[in-house]
């Protein structure tokens, strides 16, 4: 009987605490097959230097990722820029340094710089920050599936506009079928075709959308492929274990209840 | 310790001998680890070998996250990100905490469950159980503030709902408030103060669980059937009885490994999804949320807090016997902590003479529905405060009370208990030899 109540335990404890977890729902938003998707996913290197190179040339003119290290962009796992790549990439912005008491060129010890414009969120977390799936019925159970969804969510919205605009105290607002009550400050950042890649990789609006997503998941998730793999050994090694304690149990145990089998 | 007849450790060599003189430490953990355990225990007895290693996994991980967290409001959230980006396993740990505090919550609401099944917290074992509850209420303080720390949407906004509950206190509310809060809003005194209790309160608790421990080993374990220990002499105890090192250490090490493979392969492969996405925006005071919701282990009593909205007729007949005192604000802030309180005064309130429900044939039926409707308070405490969610929370909390204040009380006196069996080694001696193997062995002697 207790094992019933043991397994609706663990059955409705994931059944209910995602139903708050899944967030304010916009639109209905697609799951998408990433790479790093699953138990053994991990980045796509490419991808991660396509989705830099979007961020930086069209994401950062008003957004920021204040909480991500320069230099975490050679890291393994990540975008994997060789260190002269990193450095010359941290020339590229301007940090204010306390102790200069003015502008310099970052250095990869420093952080990316935070949002240009004050409406602008940060994107560092904004993978985390944002869930793609609820359902069914709220209930959040298809995120054990798919994942939480947020890179899905970015990709959605940066390919949810519909073109239509319309002006609220001043500010214009447009369409986006994901975005939580149907507008958006953000003017459509990608159009398909915004840029060009070094290694003619696609630029339509779906494959910048997607590349865009999956750098944004690495920003908020850096040591994704080492959390995975640490639980695939502890998972492994308390398997091990398990099996090793519910034979040492029962050899304990066999004499005990020998004394009682019938005869 | 403990009243069961057993053997105690005789200390042998001349230095044992000496010691034993002077500070007889060794006999006091001889005594704990080989407490004579009722041999029928089943599954369910496990829960306590879990929740002892979730404290000591909070303690460990909480002690070297606090290294590097920093409690400043200016601070907070870079530094949470500073450990899951630069410190050497900091991610982990940050993971290992946070999903801890879940595994903590799953163990103890299993363990008071078993506990209101089996009846383990009839008499006299009533002190371990006000010390559990006493334990309970302290890891849901610790964990609402640990919550806030990290210092994101969600934690500024719970903080803000939660400490509002005592700013519905008639005449002192506002002042308690703020008093607790160090201002009159969620700020840096806040914080500051909910990382420092957040330190202490699982010490404290470390504390109370070594009294609950030596309650119970005075008392002996519960067992499933809720028949004591025979106790006349040695023998007899030990035909009900195994020490607990190695029958029960082996075994609960066994469930707390399985339990564990689970533990990692969440925080391994999905440790953000018991979380809520809007904790990953810092805190900002000018930008509320749309829902507000508290960690999945607060929802019930969240729910049972939201449930007595102002047209309820309770909550207006208490308005107005009270002069409006009583608003429906207060009324919902007592009907939660009455809720913890009933379940604390159990042992007082069923008025059965038999333990365990696997012997009370009514009461089997009433407990499961108190077990499905925590789970509808649950989930009701998830979805916003709108129909048909109000009347659903309303029938769940309602009945949250009734089976606790009519239903216990009631059924001692209306019930006709089964049959039990006369000791634990019968019901062992059934369980392991099947249904139809009738009277234990007594025969053979005990080892």
């Amino acid at each position: 009987m207790f094992k019933k109540l043991a397994a609706s335990v663990v059955a409705a404890v994931m059944l209910s605490t995602s139903a708050f977890a899944a967030g304010a729902p916009g639109g209905h938003v697609e799951n998408v097959d990433f790479s790093f998707d699953g138990p053994f996913g991990s980045y796509d290197q490419n991808q991660l230097q396509r989705g830099l190179q979007i961020y930086t040339e069209i994401c950062a003119a008003c957004h920021g990722l204040k909480f991500v290290p320069i230099r975490t962009l050679g890291y393994e796992g990540g975008p994997e820029l060789p260190e002269a790549q990193v450095r010359a990439y941290a020339e590229f912005y301007e940090v204010f340094d306390p102790e200069l008491d003015d502008f310099r060129a970052a250095t990869p010890a420093d952080h990316f710089p935070a949002s240009n414009l004050e409406n602008a969120p940060d994107l560092s977390l904004m993978a985390k920050a944002r869930a793609g799936f609820h359902g069914p019925y709220g209930l959040g159970i298809n995120q054990l599936m798919n994942g939480i969804g947020g890179a899905e969510y970015i990709a959605a919205l940066l390919q949810g506009y519909t073109g239509e605009e319309k002006e609220e105290a001043g500010v214009v607002l447009y369409e986006n079928t994901i975005m939580p009550g149907g507008w958006i400050a953000m003017a459509p950042p990608l159009w398909g075709d915004d840029l060009e890649f070094a290694d003619g990789h696609a630029t339509d609006l779906h494959h910048l959308a997607e590349d865009v997503s999956a750098f944004l998941m690495w920003t908020a998730e850096p040591k994704l492929i080492a959390r995975k793999q640490a639980g695939f050994v502890g998972v492994v090694f308390l398997t091990i274990l398990s099996v090793l304690l519910y034979l040492t149990n029962k050899r304990i145990w066999a004499p005990v209840k020998a004394r009682y089998k019938k005869k | 310790m403990g009243g069961i007849p057993h053997d105690h450790y005789e200390p042998k060599a001349k230095w044992e001998k000496g010691l034993a003189k002077r500070l007889p430490i060794v006999g006091l953990m001889y005594d704990t680890l080989m407490i004579p355990t009722p041999k029928n225990l089943n599954w369910m007895w496990i829960w306590g070998i879990v929740l002892t290693f979730c404290l000591a996994l909070q303690i460990i991980t909480g002690i070297v996250l606090a290294m590097h967290y920093t409690p400043h409001v200016d601070n907070a959230f870079a530094s949470v990100e500073h450990i899951m980006r630069n410190v050497n396993g900091g991610a982990m740990l940050r993971y290992l905490h946070m999903n801890g505090a879940s595994l903590f919550f799953v163990a103890v609401y299993a363990h008071i469950f078993r506990g209101l099944y089996y009846g383990s917290y009839k008499a006299p074992r009533e002190i371990t159980w006000v010390i559990g509850m006493l334990i309970y209420l302290l890891m849901m303080g610790t964990a609402f503030m640990g919550y806030v720390l990290p210092w994101g949407q969600m934690s500024f906004w719970g903080a803000t709902v939660i400490t509002g509950l005592f700013g519905a206190i008639p005449f002192v509310g506002d002042a308690l408030q703020t008093w607790l809060l160090g201002g009159p809003a969620v700020d840096n005194a806040t914080l500051n103060r909910f990382f420092s209790l957040h330190y202490l309160l699982p010490f404290v608790i470390a504390g109370l669980v070594i009294l609950h421990i030596w309650a119970f080993h005075t008392t002996g374990n519960n067992n499933p059937t809720g028949v004591e220990v025979r106790r006349g002499s040695k023998e007899e105890a030990e035909k009900d009885t195994l020490p607990f090192w190695p029958y029960f250490v082996i075994k609960d090490l066994f469930a707390l490994a399985v339990i564990l493979a689970v533990f990692f392969a969440i925080v391994g492969y999905m440790p953000n999804y018991l979380g809520h996405p809007d904790n990953y925006i810092e805190a900002n005071a000018l930008a509320t949320p749309a829902h507000i919701v508290p960690e999945w282990y607060f929802l019930p009593f969240y729910a049972i807090l939201r449930a007595f909205t102002p047209d309820v007729w309770i909550v207006m007949f208490a308005s107005w016997i009270s002069g409006g005192i009583i608003d429906a604000a207060f009324f919902g802030v007592v009907a939660m902590f009455g809720a913890i309180l009933v379940l604390a005064l159990a042992p007082w309130l069923d008025t059965s003479s038999v333990r365990s429900a696997r012997y009370r044939p009514m009461l089997k039926w009433w407990f499961w529905l108190l077990v499905i409707d925590f789970f509808v308070l649950m989930w009701v405490g998830s979805r916003p405060a709108e129909e048909p969610y109000n009347t659903i929370s309303l029938i769940a909390s309602t009945y949250w009370f009734v089976y606790f204040l009519v239903i216990l009380p009631l059924l001692g006196v209306i019930e006709k208990p089964d049959a039990q069996p006369a000791t634990i080694e019968e019901d062992f001696a059934a369980h392991v030899g099947g249904k139809d193997a009738g009277a234990a062995p007594s025969a053979q002697p005990a080892e």
